[in-house]
């Protein structure tokens, strides 16, 4: 006698009961607090809020914990809750020029005005484990000094005031929203920055390296990387003026590219933008290297047929919640289908074996 | 539950879904964007279907929620407990009763009435996505009504393997104009899906985009004068109500690889045994 799989309800619970007792481990260690995450995983926090759209270091921290440190999973529970908020306006444009800088650092010039700030940077590290860690050893002070007084001018600026940078088309007003409407394609520059924004750093990282490697090469230079707070204005229409809301950190990098011109204009620098939540430099380096790579058209580039190129596939596929969740849906089961398939291929084999039969 | 709207979204979501759906009724078998939300489900996992419910559930609505056929599959479960959460609606497993019907995969066995909605869970609303990947190029063909890739598809199907292989998602056409793709249903059920009484809704929430077959449409199967489209099942019976017509899940039941057939759809099958239908393999004390 045969009993059909039954229970699916029981054996959720049951899975969801073990992996929190799995999420919680040893009880003997003690657990996490959302404090220590939010302070000692900080570049995990700026992750989780730069995919999952969201600037909210505490409930980052929720929810790296809650997903076991999968960032994708915490990425996802950010997503889920944002979905469900109101939202009653838009902010001023930041301005990342006021910016107080955490780093800044430009490689096209050796110096320049503001100066070239390292921050708390793992470039120079030597990656040797550091063993003092795991004795739980405390860190020194780090030696101070006075911070910058003037906001620091954007590098791109005085390669600006020369004319040597492609002039910036003026926005079409209002940015769209992409949470808020479908994608639409093909989708303007901002509609574009919007989705690598909150595009998954994996695949950017591997689009970004690809141009470097010849697929559709766009040489570009770090003009400037700049990391720190900036202030986040709002015009509220009673008041008849903009009020701070806040602070948010972000990460910065412009990137300068080889030429366009024409006859008829001089070759100027082309550029590629990068604006990426939290201390995330890798991810805004990328996004810019695949901005750039997506202008091909605009800029009368030749098509290679790159992947970074292909707009409808940068945009389509940067997306992780998206991808992972059809990626992992074919857990589901599919069993009706399989079924069909099944039938299929046994007529198929049934007439091909009658066919040969008959021909023998 | 507190803290969200009546059906987890808020209203001007729902306003938002209900004018895609309108539209796509209006239109039948064409594809309406939508600004499809971020779900407390993966994408993939029938986000499209719940939005699409959320928005036509009342709270006097009685719900089923179904994957491959079955009310017990774990996402269903998933699903049915969500909106019992959310919505705080009574649900249901038999076909009859309910008023609003989430699918995956399957089409129930019971006819379906007026006064019922069947919301199909869609992964690739794109019937043309395998044979041109570029969305810009697809809503094209559908605009300028160009399917003839498709019909090449097929034809080179019948000359590598002397038939149509496409037993599941099998493409449609739609009230004489749009070519749709049904979901991955199997081409069995293809057949309920014309003529149908009731509302058929499709969402793909990952892709963006509702579809709808109002009451009564024209749904005709694509295929050629020489090779007509044939809905196929298993030959056999079910092995616990005995039913003839019903499409049957293949089961693997001992370690020698032995198998029997059993039907798909529950519910159908429960009524079929309470009734008194006994298939081969049914234990007899069951049936009382």
């Amino acid at each position: 006698m045969y009993v059909a799989v039954k229970g699916g309800e029981r054996a959720i619970e049951a899975a969801h009961g073990w992996l929190a007792e799995e999420r919680r481990g040893d009880r003997g260690v003690a657990e996490l607090s959302l404090a220590q995450i939010r302070e000692q995983m900080s570049l995990a926090v700026g992750r989780v809020m730069a995919e999952g759209s969201l600037y909210d270091p505490d409930l980052a921290a929720l929810a790296i914990k809650q997903a076991r440190g999968d960032l994708i999973e915490a990425i996802f529970l950010m997503r889920a809750y944002r979905t469900t908020l109101p939202r009653f306006g838009a902010s001023l444009p930041v301005e990342t020029g006021a910016m107080r800088c955490d780093r800044r650092i430009s490689a096209v010039f050796k110096d320049a005005p503001g100066g070239q700030v390292l921050g708390p940077t793992f470039d120079y590290t030597h990656r040797l484990l550091d063993f003092t860690l795991a004795a739980e050893g405390e860190v020194p002070e780090a030696a101070r000094a006075e911070a910058a007084e003037r906001a620091m001018p954007h590098i791109m600026g005085y390669l600006d005031r020369e004319g040597l940078m492609e002039r910036e088309a003026e926005g079409a007003g209002e940015p769209p929203d992409m949470t808020r409407a479908p994608m639409e394609l093909p989708a303007d520059r901002a509609l574009r920055l919007q989705a690598l924004a909150r595009g998954d750093e994996g695949f950017l990282l591997g689009l970004a390296y690809s141009t470097q490697r010849g697929y559709a090469r766009n040489h570009a230079f770090v003009a400037e990387l700049r990391i720190g707070a900036v202030a986040v204005e709002m015009d509220i229409p009673e008041l008849g003026f903009a009020v701070e809301l806040g602070e948010v950190v972000l990460t910065e990098c412009e990137t300068v590219n080889q030429f366009t011109g024409s006859k008829t204009e001089p070759a100027q620098f082309t550029r590629g933008y990068g604006l990426v939540f939290g201390q995330t430099e890798r991810k805004a380096i990328a996004m810019a290297l695949v901005d750039r790579a997506l202008r091909w058209q605009e800029l009368g580039e030749e098509n290679e047929g790159a992947p970074a190129q292909d707009e409808e596939f940068v945009l389509i596929h940067c997306d992780n919640i998206q991808a992972t969740g059809f990626l992992e849906h074919i857990k589901l089961p599919h069993y009706v289908d399989f079924q069909s398939e099944l039938e299929l291929i046994r007529k198929l084999r049934r007439e091909a074996g009658a066919a040969r039969e008959a021909a023998e | 539950m507190s803290g969200y709207n009546f059906a987890y979204l808020d209203e001007q979501t729902k306003r938002m879904i209900r004018r895609a759906i309108l539209k796509a009724l209006a239109i039948p078998g064409y594809q309406v964007p939508f600004a499809s939300r971020e779900m407390p489900m993966p994408y993939g996992w029938g986000t499209g279907g719940v939005q699409v419910t959320a928005a036509c559930l009342m709270p006097e609505d009685v719900l089923k929620v179904i994957d491959q056929g079955a009310d017990d599959t774990t996402n269903a479960v998933s699903i049915r407990r969500f909106f019992e959460r959310v919505a705080g609606v009574e649900t249901t497993e038999r076909t009859a009763q309910a008023s609003v019907i989430q699918t995956r995969h399957r089409i129930p066995e019971t006819p379906l009435s007026e006064d019922q909605i069947l919301v199909y869970q869609v992964p690739i609303p794109e019937p043309l996505r395998f044979l041109e990947p570029s969305e810009v190029e697809t809503r094209k063909m559908h605009a300028l009504e160009e399917y003839g890739l498709m019909h090449v598809k097929l034809y080179e199907d019948i000359s590598r393997h002397g038939a149509i292989a496409t037993a599941y998602a099998y493409p449609v056409r739609v009230a004489g104009r749009y070519v749709m793709d049904p979901s991955p249903i199997p081409k069995f059920d293809n057949p309920k899906l014309g003529d149908c009484a009731a509302i058929q809704l499709f969402g793909a929430g990952r892709e963006q985009r509702i579809y709808a077959l109002p009451p009564w449409t024209e749904v005709v199967s694509l295929d050629f004068e020489d090779h007509p489209f044939e809905a196929s099942k298993a030959e056999a019976e079910c092995a616990l109500c005995g039913a003839g017509d019903s499409y049957l899940d293949e089961v693997i039941v001992d370690d020698a690889g032995g198998r029997m057939f059993v039907c798909s759809d529950t519910d159908y099958c429960g009524a079929r045994r309470a009734a008194g239908h006994v298939g081969a393999q049914a234990a007899r004390g069951e049936v009382a």
